[in-house]
């Protein structure tokens, strides 16, 4: 399976301002000392290899949209959010004219999660089947919602493309064109879903608007088991420790310490951090992600657990 | 999880000792509450010394930030001082550094609470 990230960030999507972008040029030229490049490919290669990736590249601003391919001819992705324009880009381009398959699982319906769904290009197009599911009963609702006047000129109903909604029952394990999907409740506002998918013998979990209550030894519990032995845990990281159990407790979200301790006891290969705080730059996330590896550097009992930062573009191989 | 306590002049020194993970964090919360609560009555103030714990998992940061809340809420102070490497870093990954106030030594802890505690602390 191949997990490739369209958006990444917590919500509302967010873009590098000309300063940032003056910022970054100047500093590489300021790390490349004087240095000449031949060629593009040889600037390429000293950006790759000797300046920071929060320098040379960005963590991205869209918001939730993270694809999963198996092989198979369909698609399968998680969340519609603003990530999704460039998908439907993708699978526009794929496609090449032939109409595409996409199943869409949703953690849950808040508008970061399905604000990029208007602007998914499939949509438009004749013969191609969408299938949402999702385990809230507001599922199609939501969707409607947000196209119909005045919010968006393009009614739901106007979308060319056969749409269908699916409901799931959480906690079960579904069969979806060759992937098992299994969704897991969540705490969050209004209620989100973790999914659990499984395919030739690998297994990825995507868990993101997703509290952890440290008191609830049986929800602990329960997440243990939702992740155990995944290759790879897609986790909502969006806060410190601090403020997810003071100022920001009860507002939906987790901690990258809290992603480490339940990835160890669940014996999880890869931790990716995700639904980066929008108001951290490239640094900061940077920051959290080499703060985060040292974590799991100090609290390693006989396995290492492997932690990244999601970011638009990545691509995982598991 | 031991609590050994001392109190200097008019401020008590708490020193939890070992691991404080998920599976003592409530039984340190409880060896904690009866300190709270004399806090909350007279007003002394606690000093947390640190130099003895190896190790904390949220389950324990959650308990010094309950205690910090609950400290908070009554008026009451209660800072940190010797934290192990380990431990001191931990804070900083936690963003726990933005919550205490944290002392290199616990004599630096008191004369930041009470010139007597200090001097009391000096006379052994």
């Amino acid at each position: 399976m191949r997990v490739r990230f369209w958006g990444t960030r917590g919500s509302i999507p967010v873009a590098l301002t000309s300063a940032d972008i003056r910022d970054k040029v100047a500093l590489a030229l300021l790390r490349a000392d004087g240095r000449r490049f031949a060629s593009v490919g040889e600037a390429h290669e000293f950006a790759q290899q000797h300046l920071d990736f929060a320098l040379s590249h960005t963590f991205g601003g869209h918001s939730a949209c993270v694809e999963l391919e198996t092989g198979r001819d369909e698609y399968f992705v998680c969340d519609m959010g603003s990530g999704a324009r460039p998908f439907g880009a993708h699978v526009l381009a794929r496609q090449s004219g032939r109409p595409a398959t996409v199943n869409v699982f949703m953690s849950h319906v808040h508008w970061d999660h399905i604000m990029g769904f208007p602007f998914f290009g499939p949509a438009y197009v004749a013969g191609t089947r969408i299938r949402i599911h999702g385990c809230h009963d507001v599922l199609e609702h939501a969707f409607r919602l947000q196209q119909a006047p005045p919010c968006f000129p393009v009614e739901f109903a106007q979308l060319a493309a056969d749409i269908e909604f699916v409901k799931l029952a959480p906690g079960r394990m579904h069969e979806v064109s060759g992937l098992q999907v299994t969704p897991q409740p969540q705490m969050h506002s209004g209620d989100s879903y973790g999914y659990r998918f499984e395919a030739q013998g690998k297994s990825v979990v995507y868990t993101t608007d997703s509290e952890h209550k440290l008191e609830n030894r049986t929800q602990t519990e329960r997440f243990v088991r939702f992740f155990h032995g995944a290759d790879l845990v897609v986790f909502d990281a969006m806060y410190s420790l601090a403020d997810a159990i003071s100022v920001k407790a009860d507002w939906g979200h987790s901690s990258n310490i809290i992603g480490v301790e339940l990835c160890q006891m669940a014996h999880v290969r890869h931790l990716a951090l995700f639904h980066h705080e929008p108001s951290y730059d490239d640094a900061a996330i940077e920051g959290v992600l080499k703060e985060t590896r040292r974590f799991e550097e100090l609290t390693r009992g006989t396995r290492a657990l492997r932690v990244s930062a999601a970011y638009d573009g990545l691509e995982i191989d598991v | 999880m031991p609590l050994d306590h001392h109190l200097y002049d008019n401020t008590l020194v708490l020193a939890p000792s070992g691991r404080l993970d998920h599976d003592n964090c409530e039984a340190f919360r409880e060896e904690l509450a009866p300190h709270l609560e004399r806090s909350a009555k007279d007003g002394t103030p606690i000093v947390l010394d640190l130099s003895g714990l190896e190790y904390v998992s949220s389950a324990g940061l959650r308990c010094f930030m309950l205690a910090a809340k609950q400290a908070k809420a009554q008026n009451s102070r209660i800072v940190i001082a010797s934290m192990q490497p380990v431990v001191a870093e931990i804070f900083q990954i936690a963003r726990f550094n933005l919550v205490f106030e944290a002392y290199p030594r616990v004599r630096d802890a008191l004369a930041a609470l009470s010139p007597g505690a200090a001097a009391a602390f000096d006379k052994g």
